[in-house]
């Protein structure tokens, strides 16, 4: 299995949004590369009869009763963004100019 | 009475019913503590001298007024800062969450303070739990007590450190891979990862959804189980809660001590044993397997073939929920925002890039990558069907033996420093505790002497079966028993005292 290289730290960087300059994808991409192929080896024993598990301990159809609880106040959801207006979470503009 | 900050939880407990103390005297002492020597250890993150007395004043008026009160009333806790407290600056260790004032507890901590315990305040960790030493804290690392120059453990650093340096008797901690039980085997404390689902997780900064779970620690077996009565139970909060009623643990803890291990049966765990353990641990370890025969258990060796491939296993998972788990860092709702006015991706990245520290940040990436098409059924696909392999291990080795032990790690503490440029070196110090995660079956730390090299605690791992906790704390309570006895006091006694309580 490939090793991870720089360019392909770079492109998941971006995707998990994590700037990263040129030191840090220098150094990531090394400790990274060691770290993917001591990993690797869990496919030495994963054969296809093997079940995945996703969960230690199953359980299926959790429900709760269909009742209405307190929740949190605008105000309290609010107390600890970054910025704020008009009672709702302030974001820089989404779309860039081009 | 001479240093209540060396009382157990229980001899807190019994001198405030008899009048000899009090809640707010066990407060002031603790604080005084944290004053003394948390300059050193750096166990705090946070400290709540105003909250914690108020509550302890309110438990003493009840006291004195003939009220029935919750058995732990009174009695200080430290609480990991993975846990959000209403009011109460709350981090996961992180500089992304740096002034974060939750606006809520996590049910938790809600029993915590229906418990009636002062919360004296939240303990440093590696930052979202990830680590095995607190350096990867975002707020500097926390120090082992026996030796200021090593690693106290982590990711729960903080609150293994604050019990062996005597600042609180009990805490809480948390544990995905390790985090509850490594710190407490090098800090010569007792901690406990229950079964998953045992413990609520509502309030939890999440790590790795399907890994984490809450649990006591404490500096003896009994003042662990005091506090696992306190926290465990069903909560509707928590999809992953387990319904019904809990082990009686109090009561088996009771009985391992009174009654001994006489028909119980024992398995070594052959893989974890021998090579790559240091021989100090080793020898202990063994010292440890002729005392639980001592007090009447049978010990055999069994083999879980499937171990050797945990760890692997474990590093694709985690990083993998916890790239999920850590997107909702986004500069929107909570937390740093780094704004160079620039579009809300540029923003994040920038954001992200500054608020996380590089342990998370690789973990991110790896999490990315093993998630991502053309490369999921080769890395998290596989991972999940070693989990399989594991819990077949467990399950055939519980069918022929009550318990199993293993070293907790396989080294004494490490120096600071010694391994934060080696993350796979580093890893290598969860081979024994994740295991238990992947499984979700519940997993004991306690401390069984000190490795004749260096001087340092060793710990004992005890895994039982899913749902039965109780036999941790039973087998635990005969081994502390026989070793209490045998050093006339806990381990945590032997401690160096640290500079600044000689002052």
């Amino acid at each position: 299995m490939a090793s991870l290289d720089r360019s392909e730290v770079a492109r998941l960087a971006a995707l998990a949004r994590i700037d990263l300059d040129d030191c840090d994808l220098d150094r990531l991409a090394g400790q990274l590369s060691a770290i993917v192929d001591a990993v690797a080896k869990v496919q030495e024993v994963a054969t296809p009869e093997i079940p995945a598990t996703s969960h230690p301990i199953l359980m299926s159809n959790v429900f709760r009763p269909d009742v209405v609880l307190p929740s949190l106040t605008q105000g309290d959801a609010l107390a600890g963004a970054p910025a704020a207006e008009d009672g709702r979470f302030r974001v820089p503009q989404i779309l860039g100019e081009d | 009475m001479r240093d209540l900050n060396r009382l157990t939880a229980q001899a807190l407990v019994d001198a405030f019913a008899s009048g000899k103390t009090t809640s707010v005297k066990a407060t002031e002492a603790a604080l005084d503590r944290i004053g003394h020597v948390d300059g050193e250890v750096h166990a705090f993150l946070h400290v709540d001298a105003e909250g914690a007395l108020k509550t302890a004043e309110a438990v003493d008026r009840d006291r004195e007024a003939g009220k029935p009160l919750p058995p732990l009333a009174g009695v200080p806790i430290a609480v990991k800062d993975v846990l959000v407290t209403k009011g109460l600056p709350t981090t996961a260790g992180s500089r992304i969450l740096e002034g974060w004032i939750p606006p809520y507890d996590a049910t938790v901590v809600e029993r915590l303070k229906a418990a009636r315990l002062p919360i004296i305040g939240k303990t440093n960790m590696d930052e979202f739990a990830m680590g095995s030493s607190t350096e990867h804290s975002g707020y500097g690392p926390t120090r082992n007590p026996w030796d200021l120059e090593r690693i106290p453990g982590g990711s729960g650093g903080g609150s293994a450190a604050a019990l062996a340096a005597f600042e609180v008797p009990l805490a809480i901690g948390s544990d995905t891979g390790g985090s509850i039980r490594q710190p407490a085997a090098v800090t010569g404390t007792v901690g406990v990862k229950p079964t998953y689902g045992a413990v609520s997780r509502y309030g939890v900064i999440a790590l790795a959804s399907s890994l984490d779970q809450v649990g006591p620690c404490a500096r003896t077996v009994h003042d662990t189980a005091l506090l696992h009565e306190v926290i465990a139970g069903h909560d509707p909060r928590d999809a992953t809660s387990l319904p019904g009623s809990a082990p009686k643990i109090v009561a088996a803890a009771t009985r391992g001590r009174e009654d001994g291990l006489e028909g119980t049966k024992i398995g070594v765990i052959k893989e974890l044993m021998g090579k790559g353990f240091q021989r100090g641990v080793s020898h202990r370890f063994e010292e440890a397997v002729h005392q639980l025969k001592s007090v009447g258990a049978t010990v055999t060796e069994v083999s879980c073939p499937s171990f050797d491939y945990a760890l692997a296993a474990y590093y694709l998972i985690l990083p993998s929920e916890a790239s999920s788990n850590l997107a909702k860092y986004d500069s929107v709702r909570f937390g740093l925002r780094v704004d160079d006015g620039g579009t809300i991706e540029r923003v994040m990245g920038a954001t992200r890039a500054a608020g996380f520290g590089d342990e998370v940040k690789r973990r991110i990436i790896l999490g990315t990558y093993a998630l991502s098409a053309g490369y999921y059924d080769a890395y998290y696909g596989s991972a999940q069907k070693v989990r399989t392999l594991i819990q077949r291990d467990f399950a055939e080795a519980f069918g022929s033996v009550d318990v199993l032990v293993s070293p907790t790690c396989p080294t004494t503490a490490f120096r600071l420093g010694e391994q934060i440029d080696d993350p796979l070196t580093m890893y290598l110090n969860d081979i024994a505790t994740i295991p238990a995660n992947l499984a979700g079956i519940p997993g004991m730390s306690l401390p069984i002497g000190l490795a004749p090299e260096d001087g340092l605690p060793v710990g004992l791992q005890i895994l039982a079966p899913a749902k039965a906790d109780d036999r941790l704390y039973r087998v635990g309570a005969a081994l502390e028993g026989a070793l209490v006895d045998l050093w006339s006091g806990t381990l945590t006694t032997q401690a160096p005292p640290l500079e600044g309580a000689k002052a």
